[in-house]
């Protein structure tokens, strides 16, 4: 049985056939029927709009339909049931579980009581493969992945995204460099595995000493609970925000990308610019996890 | 006379006569590896327990001396994790009849806490913590967290 847990267990190989599916998908190269007669459960114990309507989405265009649990104060473990009795429940109910999940390490224990493949969908300050896998397809449509330099701006410290994705370019001799506010720094552990791997992290102030050396720029949100105020946030956030005159001399094939949700980050000036591409970003969602669903289902 | 022959010559801790010796413990651990191995004051075995002997191996070290009890290799390749270069003796009737050193596991279940608060190991889940063994230290099997120092610390 093939789980997704984490970016960790998918060498190059698989994100590659994973990526070239979803390519496949996107240039309508697939049966629309290829879930047809399955049910996708869809576990979501943490709120979540886009990843939980776009796994829904990408099910039913496969011609599958999907369970959803209402709510967390709806399901039994309000009454207190564990995570193994949930999944090992519903596992009688559906073909494959998607998991969203508050606790580090909750989809990878879901796996393990499962007897149907799990798919990780965001456990905490963990993994989140989906997010990862459609960060890489929305590069590798600009560019090719190997040997760039990506600028992470933003919070590096509890972004998740950012996580996940420094594990897979460091996959493909990628140059890292990171722009972050003073306490949201990449953990220095991770910081340390991945020049241990051999990728190169380069530190810096601020956007504008280094975006022109970009191949790509991924802004992540800084969360405004990490602040002891809003006078602190607001002057950290306004340093780090990105606006046209920030990215003018940029290389021509420059792209900037966000998970999403954005607050103040990104100024809205931006997203009239070519290299704005979260937003085709958030669409290929759909497509890298049609080719994840299939990758586990079939 | 013969008694302080002997206390010059070092003779800290009786042998025994069946059971196991763990030698050429890290100095300082001996008390964690029990608890590793799952002695502790509550259980029935019988326990010597030297610390900071003179070694000429390794400089100093501890023992351990577990009476009629012989512990098999997977339960003690666990201490590996602090005293890597642990030995450990099979006694029968006084005499060695096994010798052999500790192999650290692939994993080790059950041992070690994870120091992530977040983490789902540190719920009521039906699971026990799992830590892969990497070169770097101990990653847990959950939520990828990284212990690379102070292993004891972190033992259950």
């Amino acid at each position: 049985m093939r789980h997704i847990i984490s970016i960790r267990d998918l060498g190059r190989e698989e994100i590659g056939r994973i990526l070239d599916e979803a390519a496949a998908i996107q240039s309508r190269s697939y049966d629309p029927s290829a879930l047809k007669g399955k049910i996708l459960g869809l576990l979501f114990f943490e709120p979540s709009t886009r990843t939980r309507m776009s796994f829904a989405a990408a099910m039913a265009r496969l011609g599958g339909d999907f369970l959803s649990m209402d709510s967390v104060e709806a399901s039994s473990m309000a009454k207190g049931e564990t995570l193994a009795d949930t999944v090992r429940v519903v596992s009688g109910y559906v073909d494959a579980i998607v998991l969203r999940h508050p606790k580090e390490g909750a989809a990878r224990l879901a796996s393990e009581f499962a007897t149907v493949p799990v798919i990780n969908a965001g456990d905490g300050a963990g993994q989140h493969p989906s997010q990862t896998l459609l960060d890489l397809f929305t590069i590798r449509q600009s560019m090719p992945l190997e040997g760039i330099h990506v600028g992470l701006l933003g919070d590096l410290r509890y972004g998740r995204t950012a996580h996940s994705l420094t594990h897979a370019l460091s996959l493909y001799n990628v140059t890292i460099h990171t722009i972050t506010p003073k306490g949201l720094e990449l953990p220095a552990g991770l910081a340390t595995e991945l020049r241990d791997a051999g990728t190169e992290v380069i530190e810096h102030g601020d956007i504008a000493s280094c975006v022109r050396d970009l191949d790509v720029l991924y802004v992540t949100r800084i969360q405004r609970e990490r602040f002891p105020d809003a006078a602190s946030y607001f002057k950290v956030a306004s340093s780090y925000r990105v606006t046209p005159e920030l990215l003018t001399g940029t290389k021509k094939h420059f792209i900037v990308l966000h998970p999403l949700p954005r607050l103040d980050e990104i100024d809205p000036r931006v997203d009239e610019l070519p290299c704005a591409r979260y937003f085709e970003q958030s669409a290929n969602g759909i497509a890298v996890r049609m080719a994840m669903l299939l990758r586990v289902m079939t | 006379m013969k008694r302080e022959k002997d206390a010059r010559a070092g003779l800290l801790i009786s042998p025994i006569e069946n059971g196991t010796v763990i030698d050429h413990i890290t100095a300082g651990e001996a008390l964690n590896v029990l608890r590793i191995i799952g002695i502790t004051g509550s259980t029935h075995e019988s326990i010597s327990v030297a610390t900071n002997v003179e070694s000429k191996k390794i400089g100093t070290k501890d023992i351990v001396k577990i009476k009629n009890r012989e512990l098999r290799k997977e339960e003690v390749d666990r201490i590996a994790l602090i005293a890597p270069r642990a030995s450990i003796n099979i006694i029968r009737n006084y005499k060695v009849v096994d010798k052999k050193g500790v192999e650290i596991p692939d994993r080790v279940v059950g041992i070690v806490r994870c120091p992530n608060p977040g983490c789902i190991s540190n719920t009521n889940e039906p699971i026990q913590s799992c830590f892969l063994v990497q070169k770097k230290g101990l990653r847990c099997l959950y939520c990828d967290w990284l212990i690379t120092k102070d292993i004891t610390s972190h033992i259950i």
